[in-house]
């Protein structure tokens, strides 16, 4: 039988582990077998890579310019006005005066819109909010340029694609910031969460008996504060920001993944391959990491993806009331509440809820793949 | 036999389909059961003898699993044909089943009178009252002393084989033809199996009933059945009566199978070698806390006070039915669990050591787990499970020498080195249990514990184990604790044996004499029901 095999093979031929484990080319194999979620991560994927560079997508300042010989980049530095013969620290490359300038003496390259987040068309064909560009013809859309449709500025790069918002700033722009800025703080405060909440429901579930008793009492007390109330609170005394939000939201967020990953180490800490383990002298940081938390973690994976979403709800939610990002800043939720308050631009609300709705479909298929891929029992005929 | 059989399988087979894959668990098989008569289906795991019970009743996963071929005639009438609702009139009616683990089969929230009566209830439609006698009546044709007393017990406060009797009292309530009996007693201590072997042939007998009785144990076989049927990979390979079989096997396997006991001797006992191990009055209590303020009192002795020793390149045996403790001792003695007493390792008092001063004395100190399926993490490769050890121990190594180690120690347990970047689930039990002792021995240990090593594995890979284990102990002179509840293993590797009972020693002494001139009643009675499978008389051994 098997004695006979282990003499076969007397020189032992050096068979190189496969990169990826048997187990996980399944689950990716899994993955990829549920198409909608294999094509919502590779579309999520393709829109988070380009928000994370919206400077270059959408922005007041020009790429590249060439003046007086030098090659310049707006974008990355910040070259006071001076340069150009102007008298402000900060250059305003949408100024005629500035365009003129350096136009007369060069060139320069424009991302495709050229509207930051915050920069206001001062050139909107009505009061603000304004229609997307397209729903104009050519002469109300120019009809603020001092020079009408024939103007140099009257071009596709300074439309407003999706319109403008109650302050004349772009929709469009407003919308690319304004998904990074969500998916960012999801996806932090979601790796957050996850660290903290795995860690503790680990040392709970590991070592139970008064550590866990204490711990859960803890948890109970802590989660029965009311968030939105602290928030409130705190958005009084603190000024509001990215950080702090994402800090604040952190304190509670955790605790989410605490059940679980308990629950997964105190049904598997008295597994015989466990006890197998400290009977070889492992030490119980080493048990936790390589015998433990491989079982907890399908479960937590399986929780990430709406943890994700959970947590880019509560932003835009934040900021819809008002208690969220400061004021200016990109948010979705900002924009659902100009939505709410001009009835009359529906865009707004287009815009926004197709964002959400869209970010937020995307991250649920990929989530419902995740937990496809990672449950052992699913198969695919 | 001139009457008609009364069930008669006529070459059935049953499919499983897997991943879009068709697999045969049972091939054209056929047997024929007549009035009366006690048949045994008998193989390994994996021989599709449970299968081909369970679709007599149709208890298969339809439609996973797929009768490709086959009928079963059951007093004339195909069964495999049936419709639902005639086949529930005759399962637990004309044909019933008991099943291996008596703990799962019975409802735990439900007590013994509500379980019993129920079947009676729906199957003969009787009142409650009479139903209540007739669930007296039951209790104490199975054996059950005072069941007016045990009418409200739960599952849980009944002892295993009570727990049995009472599943036998369900599936006779109904006074079936057939009794289809699926390894009865596999999870019994041996004197309890003993016992309900007794019950069932007597009811058998007494009810004029026919059997079919599925074990992978010859002894039982022989002792009950009076038909055998051997079944391996899905076929049935060979059929006769018993005694025939016995005497004359036909088809290799068979003589395979009855070949495969634990066999050979351990090495002589040697009482001049050096202890590894010593305990002396090691004592290992559980507190029972009540009230509010979790006063102690009473305590649930494990091990109450037991001397061991064990040997360089011996092994000391502990023996005992389950409960009796022998886990325990040997967890405690490898500091898994706390006790009180003192525990010698070479020469040092082991026992007041904390878990970080234990770990460099770990290496020398190894433990083989009883399940080799629990005892391997599934999501390790073994040749990561094998390296952990050494990792911690021999911190120095680089991957490659490691790696050698590795393939050293696969070659020495029987396995093939290339196999090592693989995953425990593709490797059998006797593989994977393999694969524990390689983790073992890798680190050269001076004493291992095994904890019932063998009883998850089937007997002819227990024979293979068994013998592994001997080449091993005179190769690297090892102390072996090893604890069983088998004694035939027990006899082929065990120079001194103490046999535990209620977590203290009954009797101890040399292997020789244990088994062959044993002083006290309980021994008697564990080695007549191990070896002839014969019960003791009342009060010795529990019920």
């Amino acid at each position: 039988m098997s004695t006979a095999k282990g003499t076969a093979a007397a020189t032992p031929e050096l068979a190189a582990r496969p990169r990826l484990s048997p187990l996980n080319q399944r689950r990716w194999q899994n993955f990829k077998a549920n198409r909608r979620g294999y094509w919502s991560l590779w579309i999520f994927l393709v829109l988070f890579v380009l928000s994370l560079f919206s400077e270059l997508i959408a922005n007041d300042k020009p790429l590249v310019a060439f003046y007086k010989g030098d090659i310049l980049f707006p974008v990355l530095v910040a070259y006071p006005e001076e340069k150009f013969g102007g008298f402000y620290a900060v250059t305003d490359y949408r100024d005629p005066v500035i365009q003129d300038e350096i136009d007369a003496h060069g060139w320069t390259i424009w991302p495709p819109i050229r509207y930051s987040y915050q920069t206001v068309n001062n050139a909107i064909p009505e009061a603000a909010p304004t229609k997307p560009s397209w729903l104009y013809d050519k002469k109300t859309l120019c009809n603020q340029y001092p020079q009408g449709d024939a103007d140099p500025n009257c071009i596709v790069g300074n439309w407003n694609w999706l319109g403008t918002d109650d302050q004349a700033r772009d929709v469009l722009a407003r919308v690319i910031y304004g998904f990074r800025v969500s998916v960012l703080f999801g996806l932090i405060l979601t790796a957050g969460s996850g660290l903290i909440g795995v860690s503790a429901g680990a040392l709970q579930g590991y070592f139970g008996g008064w550590t866990d008793l204490l711990f859960q009492r803890f948890i109970e007390i802590w989660s029965a504060i009311p968030v939105l109330y602290l928030l409130l609170i705190i958005a009084a005394i603190l000024p509001p920001g990215f950080f702090i939000l994402l800090g604040l939201m952190l304190l509670f967020s955790w605790v989410a993944l605490v059940g679980v990953v308990r629950a997964e180490f105190l049904r598997a800490r008295n597994f015989e391959y466990v006890n197998a383990a400290r009977a070889l002298g492992v030490p119980n940081r080493t048990i936790m990491f390589r015998h433990l938390l491989p079982n907890a973690m399908v479960a937590t994976l399986t929780f990430l993806p709406f943890l994700l979403s959970g947590s880019i709800s509560t932003l835009t939610s934040l900021d819809y009331l008002g208690f969220g990002l400061p004021p200016g800043s990109a948010s979705l939720g900002e924009l659902l509440k100009q939505a709410q308050r001009n009835l009359n631009a529906p865009w707004l609300g287009i815009s926004g809820f197709v964002v959400i709705s869209l970010m937020l479909s995307l991250l649920v298929f990929v989530g419902e793949a995740t937990r496809d891929a990672f449950d052992p029992r699913k198969t695919f005929r | 036999m001139s009457e008609a059989p009364l069930l008669s399988v006529r070459d059935l087979s049953v499919a499983f389909v897997q991943e879009g894959h068709q697999s045969m668990a049972v091939d054209h098989i056929s047997f024929d059961i007549a009035k009366g008569e006690t048949v045994a289906l008998v193989g390994e795991s994996g021989s599709g003898k449970s299968v081909s019970a369970l679709s007599v009743l149709k208890l298969l996963p339809y439609p996973t699993a797929s009768h490709p071929s086959g009928q079963i005639l059951f007093q004339g009438a195909d069964l495999l044909a049936t419709n639902e609702k005639e086949l529930r009139r005759v399962r637990g009616n004309n044909i019933t089943m008991i099943f291996q683990e008596p703990m799962t089969s019975l409802n735990p929230l439900h007590s013994i009178e509500q379980q019993v009566v129920e079947v009676l209830k729906l199957h003969q439609g009787l009142g409650d009252r009479q139903a209540k006698a007739r669930t007296l009546e039951l209790l104490n044709e199975v054996g059950i002393r005072e069941p007016e007393k045990r009418l409200d017990a739960y599952p849980h406060q009944l002892s295993g084989g009570q727990r049995q009797r009472v599943m036998i009292a369900m599936a006779l309530a109904n006074e079936p033809e057939l009794l289809i009996a699926d390894e009865p007693t596999t999870a019994l201590d041996v004197t309890v199996q003993a016992q309900i072997l007794e019950l069932l042939a007597d009811l058998k007998s007494r009810k004029n009933m026919s059997m079919l009785f599925i074990t992978h144990d010859l002894g039982i076989v022989r002792k009950i059945a009076d038909r055998v049927c051997v079944m391996t990979k899905g076929k049935i390979v060979e059929t006769g009566p018993t005694k025939d079989i016995f005497a004359n096997p036909q088809h290799a396997y068979t003589r395979h199978l009855l070949a495969a006991e634990p066999k050979g001797k351990p090495p002589a006992a040697n009482n001049a070698a050096k202890p590894v191990m010593t305990g002396k009055d090691i004592k290992v209590w559980f507190p029972i806390k009540r009230g509010f303020f979790r006063r102690t009192v009473d305590n649930v002795k494990a091990v109450d006070g037991i001397d061991v020793t064990v040997r360089a390149g011996q092994t000391l045996g502990v023996v005992g039915e389950s409960g009796s403790g022998k886990t325990t001792l040997g967890l405690a003695l490898a500091r898994m669990i706390s006790s009180t007493g003192s525990i010698q390792f070479n020469g040092r008092d082991i026992n007041k050591l904390t878990f970080n001063d234990m770990r460099p004395l770990r290496r020398e100190l190894q433990i083989v787990f009883q399940d080799p399926f629990g005892s391997l993490s599934p999501r390790m490769s073994i040749s990561e499970i094998i390296e952990e050890g050494l990792k911690i121990h021999e911190p120095k190594l680089s991957p490659d020498q490691r790696d050698k180690r590795i393939v050293d120690v696969l070659k020495e347990v029987g396995l093939d080195p290339a196999t090592r970047n693989r995953y425990p689930h593709e490797f059998s039990g006797g593989q994977r249990q393999r694969v524990a002792i390689a983790r073992a021995m890798v680190l050269n240990p001076r004493f291992v514990m095994l904890d019932e090593p063998t009883s998850a594995l089937d007997m002819s890979v227990q024979a293979q184990v068994v013998d592994l284990l001997r080449s091993l102990q005179a190769k690297h002179d090892l102390a072996y604790l090893f604890i069983s509840h088998d004694l035939k293993v027990i006899r082929a590797l065990a120079n001194d044996v103490i046999v535990m009972r209620n977590g203290r020693i009954v009797e101890a002494g040399p292997s020789e004499q244990i088994f062959g001139n044993p002083q006290t009643d309980y021994t008697r009675a564990l080695i007549s029901a191990a070896f002839k499978i014969e019960t003791a008389p009342v009060g010795i051994v529990s019920e």
